[in-house]
């Protein structure tokens, strides 16, 4: 037997691939030969650990030395001073972005210190291509534990007992799905797991596949014995090839040991499990969608009742859960919902993955335990605005969901209290936005996004979101008329209320959101013809302040010969003449131009 | 065109693309639902789907060639003409878009001289907007082939479009 003294762990996940963390493994492969560490010191490829804006990601234990922003040339260093002679590589490690201290420990860094890593525990943590690790930390224990120690009811009631809420969005209570699913008598029934994560934006699904695809997996199974289905299907996004290859391989590693198949742990209970891939329209994330497009058919939703629960899949009752929701099953089993409801708030238990991108220092993923508050997550795990610039507002919830301005920061996150803010929880897209954004130009984004969404089966929302959008561009355009925002507003109320699926019935959120807390500026776009911002390129106006030194380069480079002026003296735009197309501004070099 | 009924030119027997197209029919019969596995493999054989190929899985299928076609036109993965050697998808998702997806868009267009949604005529490139391909953490991103890019600069992009032949 030899003694493992050290486990190099390199991050795998999508992220750090892309930044050639592939190299990095390949660079330590061949180094921990060359200084004959190869026995003693174990190499490890893991799951995204949530901070890609870093990787390539490196950790060392049992130290848990965390090394940022690898590159090839940085791993002889490692493995010689690191692991050979034991002195860590301190212009690898982490620095603070508001206070610029180095952090060596992972567990010390802002980023995760106030998180609460259950769903993602793994992630980073284990190699999700072997099955031995996930059950090494205690994997499928859950699952044995349903199907040998427990009646299905008794597992539905467990769930229901943990207040579990679905994670896909609609946060709809987990254990009375399954109640639902589980009473409708038939002779066969299915489990769907939607991987679809079509919110632009989100990607803790991602990770979670990537990182951990067997804890969805016994979630699922865990399903499948409480409701009474021997079938499950994963039905996830072709745009993600890695999370597709790492849950084929979970799913014959599983087979091959018996934890899914014929006779699982000698119960009796059968669970076969199938993967679906996507094929680009985010309308089949909508549950009725899905599953037509499981069967083959354009993925058009379907009015509800009948719910999945009664008749789903080719008819039959189906449950359908998110990834996440999956993700939360086995540890409810296995530690129990008492448990379970230390975390989070009274009508939200339990924690969150978020996913935080925009104009924030520390992009990723972050799980937290429900109703901390969005300043929590945006200031002490996000690490604040980058640049140094001044928070406008942060999206929640996708092209469903809403703005959420500076005031309401301190509003805690769950479910009710931010549908009752104009926000929704959807999958946990957090994108942050700082001064530099338009609200305006922000509508009109995800508007554009669900318009060209719309499966187009009913009007309200084919027509009028098109309707909607094309407002919001004339806004934009500098066309806005006066009557423009109750029109919007009128139009929203109508979609709202009339639109078959969750698509059309949450589209004008943003709209909406931004109309509540944003009001000013679009009522500068519409009466003055500005954008605060100055994001809005028809609406921009350039000019030259007195930083000119009159060296003459932006009026050279203006394709118009829209600037005069004499040199060594200011010059002038001629704003009638300008096509606002910026070239001015990039070639400056005193950063004379302004734009506004 | 490709003339999935042609003959082989060199030998005349049996087309060798149809040999594969039979094998993935093979594959799938039987099986319910299996229509978009089937032309998503079709797809990745050609690169596209051609209409005489649709046509032949029709009627191989019994799957009457409107569903066929109502079914290709929905999703945005699914493609009638033929498409370049290399796909760049630039991610428009929300975490881009806040963070210059538009710009790295634009430059692209002025590089390769063509508008998103089009193939240049080397075939050498298709341009194609996506919403979001996970990685947003790194935004700005873009895909091409299977390779992720991110945090691109409008400066990045002549060095990273070179490697793809
Ligand atoms: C337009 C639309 C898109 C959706 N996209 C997703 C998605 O990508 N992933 C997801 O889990 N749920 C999505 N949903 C919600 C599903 O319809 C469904 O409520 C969810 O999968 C149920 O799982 P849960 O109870 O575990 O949340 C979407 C709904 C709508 C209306
Ligand atoms: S609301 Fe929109 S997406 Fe939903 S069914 Fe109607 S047209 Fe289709
Ligand atoms: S924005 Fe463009 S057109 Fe206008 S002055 Fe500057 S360079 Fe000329
Ligand atoms: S992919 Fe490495 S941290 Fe996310
Ligand atoms: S928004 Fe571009 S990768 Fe997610």
């Amino acid at each position: 037997m030899q003694h493992i003294r050290a486990h190099v762990l390199v991050c795998g996940g999508t992220g750090c691939k892309s930044a050639g963390s592939k190299e990095i493994q390949l660079g330590f492969a061949k180094y921990l030969e060359e200084y004959g560490l190869q026995n003693e010191v174990m190499l490890v490829e893991t799951g995204c650990h949530g901070f890609c804006e870093h990787g390539p990601l490196v950790i060392v234990y049992p130290e848990g030395t965390f090394y940022c922003h690898v590159k090839p040339e940085d791993v002889k260093e490692i493995v010689e001073s690191h692991l050979y002679k034991g002195r860590i590589v301190e212009r690898l490690l982490y620095r603070e972005p508001l206070s610029h201290e180095q952090v060596p420990n992972y567990s010390e860094i802002g980023f995760y210190k106030k998180q609460q890593r259950l769903v993602l525990a793994n992630c980073g943590a284990i190699n999700p291509e072997m099955i031995e690790e996930y059950i090494a930390v205690g994997g499928y224990e859950a699952l044995a534990k349903a199907v040998t120690t427990m009646t299905p009811e008794e597992v539905v009631d467990e769930v229901k007992k943990s207040g579990l809420r679905g994670r896909g969005g609609g946060g709809f209570p987990t254990g009375m799905k399954w109640q639902f699913a589980k009473n409708s008598v038939s002779d066969k029934k299915y489990v769907i797991c939607n991987a679809d994560e079509g919110d632009p934006g989100a990607f803790m699904d991602r990770s979670v596949l990537e990182g951990d695809p067997h804890r969805v997996l016994e979630g699922m199974a865990i399903c499948g014995y409480a409701i009474g289905a021997d079938e499950g299907y994963i039905y996830v996004r072709a745009e993600y090839p890695l999370a597709i290859k790492r849950l084929r391989t979970a799913i014959e590693q599983a087979e091959k040991m018996g934890l899914l198949g014929e006779n699982i742990f000698g119960s009796g209970f059968n669970f076969t499990l199938h993967i679906k891939e996507g094929a680009g329209a985010f309308v089949c994330g909508e549950e009725t969608a899905l599953m037509a497009s499981i069967e083959g058919k354009r993925g058009m939703p379907r009015p509800r009742p009948p719910f999945p629960a009664v008749s789903g899949l080719w008819g039959k009752p189906t449950n359908i859960n998110n990834v996440e929701t999956f993700a939360n099953v086995a540890q409810i089993i296995v530690n129990g919902a008492d448990w379970y409801c230390q975390y989070g708030t009274e009508r939200s238990k339990g924690t969150k993955v978020f996913a935080l991108t925009g104009k924030i220092n520390n992009t990723g993923l972050a799980e937290v335990p429900m109703g901390i508050t969005m300043r929590e997550i945006i200031y002490d795990i996000g690490g604040g605005i980058t640049n140094g610039k001044k928070f406008k507002a942060v999206q929640i919830g996708g092209p469903s969901g809403g703005c959420l301005p500076e005031s309401m920061l301190d509003l805690p996150v769950d479910y009710d209290s931010l549908i009752a803010a104009g926000a929704m929880m959807g999958s946990g897209g957090l994108v942050v936005m700082d001064e530099d954004t338009c609200m305006v130009d922000v509508a009109k984004f995800f508007l554009n996004f669900t318009q060209s969404e719309s499966c187009g089966k009913c009007t309200p929302c084919r027509e009028g979101t098109k309707r909607m959008l094309e407002i919001l561009t004339r806004i934009t355009e500098g066309q806005g008329r006066e009557g423009d925002i109750e029109l919007l507003e009128n139009l929203a109320k109508n979609i709202k209320e009339t639109a078959l699926c969750g698509l059309g019935q949450t589209a004008p959120n943003p709209v909406l959101s931004t109309l509540k807390y944003f009001r000013d500026e679009y009522e500068a776009h519409i009466k003055e013809k500005r954008c605060p911002a100055g994001v809005c390129e028809k609406l921009a106006s350039y000019t030259i302040t007195d930083a000119c030194r009159g060296c003459g380069l932006c009026a050279r480079n203006c394709p118009v010969q829209a600037i005069s002026g004499k040199i060594k003296e200011k010059h002038v735009i001629n704003q009638d003449i300008c096509i606002k197309c910026g070239a001015c501004m990039a070639a400056c070099p005193f950063k004379a131009i302004t734009k506004g | 065109m490709s003339l999935i009924n042609q003959k082989c030119s060199c030998c005349g027997g049996e087309n060798p693309e149809k040999v594969q197209v039979d094998a993935i029919l093979a594959k799938y019969e039987g099986k319910k639902g299996s229509l978009i596995p089937i032309l998503q493999e079709v797809q990745s054989l050609y690169n596209y789907l051609p209409k005489d190929v649709l046509e032949y899985v029709a009627s191989k299928t019994g799957v009457p060639i409107s569903e066929i076609y109502g079914v290709v036109t929905f999703y945005s993965l699914f493609h009638l003409n033929p498409r370049g050697r290399n796909i760049i998808r630039v991610c428009q998702g929300t975490a881009c878009h806040v963070r210059g997806g538009k710009l790295i868009l634009q430059a692209l267009e002025k590089e390769l001289g063509i508008k998103a949604g089009h193939t240049t005529e080397d075939l050498r490139y298709t341009l194609e907007t996506v919403a979001c391909i996970g990685a947003c953490g790194l935004a700005p991103v873009m895909q091409i082939n299977d390779d992720t890019h991110g945090r691109l600069t409008p400066d990045k992009l002549p060095a990273i479009l070179k490697r793809y032949q």
